[in-house]
């Protein structure tokens, strides 16, 4: 019998899909179950993290430390290693006993992997890679007001509207969509590692946290697909998502490369420590390794401070760096579009520039 | 052994895009292209297809002139192509989507020794659900962002990528399996026979009518209305303003940033 995805008043509380790999939390889900935290106090539901794995008991106070009331933990051999079938079936099968009204997954590769699937099963509707969430209509509003360029004087929202309303990019970027799911529960929604922000762990809360064992039905011939192997490819990771400081560097290196990248590197230095970032192009051209890449096919990061050197600022670029807090640009082209988003621009060449501002840094730094 | 390649024309976002002023796509104004992601899974079926003669069905849901970008994939080497069109079935989302594909795969049947090929994700609604989606609706198992596909008998390896590497994972047919673009492995050209002989190969239009009494199909979940998610506003961002210009490329202008730094406390 199909899962009755329509009696939506059956439907509460929200549940937080956990992601651990090799027994480790993902970062994401700290993101996520903070802000999922915030959403249940305005729906007034608890918060649950859904943790799948082996022997994986341990870390569930963890979720509780940044807002989970209770970690529902999944424990079998089966799900040691991620496979689509076994935890497809877990999930769904909690899903379906205890009716969440919301399932928020990360929008990592196996998330994206995981969310279509389950939404498929249970019979409701998805939406990809959120980068924001509301329940209450007061806070969208405001979001509204402040994110988008609608003229909304005109506009009646229902303020008792308790949908989650999922909004994401699309088109690229160039387009940002409100997604609701009004007539089927669960409510799924994978959303955008990196853009959530970690809330600060609370001890008191971890403590608080119930952790309960669900019992998990799974049978050897559920799993259709074996997993061979698992490869970790051997690099230091950049952690690029964390940094509060991020340098990067564009094609406006390309005359002297490892001039460049040093004098970013120096520059984040004299920002008091940070990470170095590339545009697509420096990623393409071999200069800096997959994981430095900013942008829509890279990583969207929000640092307290973003400075982009000799990068014109894509929309692709600035997708995955426009809501940083400060954004300084330096370009040597005065009608480059980076500067339309740069709180602070500078035009010139940054071979010029850049040790300037180091040594300008240093200096009022040495001044405090 | 038939492969299916589920393959999607996309406005190219990475050209200009045009937005109406309610916030919708303007995409009269746009070129299309075959999704990347597509053509990649188009490439990966047809080198399957010189191994082992297997036969390589192009498969799309959308309006009337999507036949073009069928014929051209019919001259690239796809053996037969399938245009699923019905005014009903637009405005649909991922999951009505991916209910009608089905639906129709299933109409046209997966035999034992047959695969579905989908993109990971298309370019204009970036979901990449529409691949998993039809897998489970079809209750075949899937393997999503493969990379490198063998097949040898029944058996099916595939490597999958992960952010931080990469699983390789054992899959038996019937099963569907999402693929991701390769810049190393570029689809290839029509061929000039092939644009010959495009038009006399099999060419199957599915309609309401051939599809509304598939088991597969949900009459009151598919089309705009029907689809579980609903755009409930779509909007462009606004243009941050502009910041402030710093005159000259000095070291006077350098210290007058960080002092402004300094005084906001970001240093
Ligand atoms: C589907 C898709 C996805 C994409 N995803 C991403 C992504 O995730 N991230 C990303 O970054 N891009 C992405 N791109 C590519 C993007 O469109 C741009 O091509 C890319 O961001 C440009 O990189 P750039 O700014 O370094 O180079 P350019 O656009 O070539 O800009 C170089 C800039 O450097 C300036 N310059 C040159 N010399 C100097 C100097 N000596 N001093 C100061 N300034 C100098 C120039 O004036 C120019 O503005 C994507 C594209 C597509 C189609
Ligand atoms: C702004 C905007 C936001 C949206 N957000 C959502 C959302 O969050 N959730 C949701 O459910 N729907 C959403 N939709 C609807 C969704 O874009 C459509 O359902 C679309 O037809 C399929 O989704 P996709 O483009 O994301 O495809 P993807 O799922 O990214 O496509 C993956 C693969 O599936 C195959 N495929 C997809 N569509 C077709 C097709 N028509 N014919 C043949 N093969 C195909 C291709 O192989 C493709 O590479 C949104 C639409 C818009 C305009």
């Amino acid at each position: 019998m199909a899962f009755n995805s329509a009696d939506i008043s059956a439907f509460k509380d929200i549940w937080v899909f956990c992601e651990q790999r090799n027994g480790v939390l993902m970062n994401t889900d700290f993101e996520l179950v903070s802000e999922a935290r915030k959403l249940a106090n305005e729906r007034g539901s608890k918060l649950v993290g859904v943790l799948l794995g082996h022997n994986v008991e341990g870390l569930a106070k963890q979720l509780g430390g940044y807002g989970a009331d209770k970690v529902l933990v999944c424990d079998h051999p089966e799900l040691e290693v991620y496979t689509t079938d076994a935890y497809a079936k877990v999930l769904c099968d909690a899903a379906m006993e205890l009716k969440p009204e919301v399932i928020l997954l990360g929008a990592s590769n196996i998330g994206r992997d995981l969310g279509p699937r389950c939404a498929a099963r249970l019979n409701t509707g998805l939406t990809a890679d959120c980068t924001h969430l509301d329940i209450d209509m007061n806070n969208y509003v405001d979001f509204l007001e402040k994110s988008s360029t609608l003229d909304l004087s005109n506009t009646k929202f229902d303020m008792e509207d308790t949908n989650l309303k999922m909004t994401r990019p699309a088109f690229g970027g160039h387009l940002m969509a409100t997604i609701i799911c009004p007539r089927f529960r669960p409510c799924m929604s994978t959303v955008r590692p990196g853009v959530m922000k970690k809330a600060p762990f609370s001890q008191e809360m971890s403590d608080k946290c119930v952790v309960e064992k669900y019992d998990v039905k799974l049978a050897k011939d559920d799993i259709k697909t074996q997993v061979l192997d698992v490869v970790k490819e051997a690099k230091k990771m950049v952690d690029l998502i964390g940094a509060d400081v991020i340098v990067s560097v564009g094609r406006g290196i390309g005359k002297d490369i490892k001039k460049g990248i040093e004098l970013a590197e120096q520059l984040t230095e004299a920002f008091g420590g940070g990470v170095v970032g590339g545009s697509r192009v420096t990623i393409d051209s071999g200069w800096l390794s997959a994981d430095h890449q900013v942008g829509q096919t890279g990583k969207t990061v929000h640092p307290k401070v973003y400075v982009a050197l000799g990068i014109s600022g894509a929309i692709q670029h600035k997708a995955g760096m426009q809501d940083s807090e400060l954004i300084i640009a330096v370009n040597k082209d005065e009608t480059a579009p980076i500067f339309e988003i740069a709180d602070y621009g500078i035009t010139g060449d940054l071979f010029k520039v850049v040790p300037l501002m180091i040594e300008a840094l240093n200096e009022a730094r040495a001044s405090k | 052994m038939r492969i299916y390649v589920c393959v999607k024309q996309v406005p190219d976002t990475s050209g200009v895009v045009a937005v109406n002023p309610d916030g919708t796509l303007n995409r009269a104004s746009m070129q299309t292209i075959i999704n990347p992601d597509d053509l990649s899974a188009m490439e990966q079926a047809l080198v399957l297809k010189d191994a082992t003669g297997c036969q390589v069905t192009a498969v799309t849901m959308g309006p009337p002139p999507a036949e073009g970008m069928l014929r051209e994939l019919l001259a690239m080497g796809a053996d037969d192509a399938v245009l699923i069109s019905a005014r009903e079935f637009g405005g649909s989302d991922t999951f009505a989507t991916s209910q009608i594909i089905s639906a129709a795969i299933n109409h046209l049947g997966v035999g034992k020794d047959d695969m579905i090929f989908c993109g990971r994700q298309a370019i204009d609604g970036d979901t990449a659900q529409v691949g998993p989606q039809i897998a489970e609706k079809l209750n075949l198992p899937q393997v999503s962002y493969a990379a490198e596909i063998e097949k040898v008998g029944n058996d099916v390896t595939v490597k999958r990528m992960l952010e931080d590497g990469y699983m390789k994972i054992k899959v038996q047919t019937p099963c569907l399996i999402t693929c991701i673009s390769d810049k190393e492995k570029k689809a290839r050209y029509m061929t000039l026979n092939g644009i010959n002989h495009c038009y006399e190969k099999p060419f199957t239009l599915l309609n309401f009518e051939a599809l509304k009494d598939e088991p597969l199909i949900e009459l009151d979940k598919i089309g705009l209305k029907g689809s579980p998610t609903n755009i409930f506003k779509s909007f462009t961002p606004p243009v941050k303003g502009v910041g402030v210009m710093l005159e000259g490329a000095d070291k006077k202008t350098a210290e007058t940033l960080a002092n402004i730094l300094l005084e906001k406390h970001v240093i």
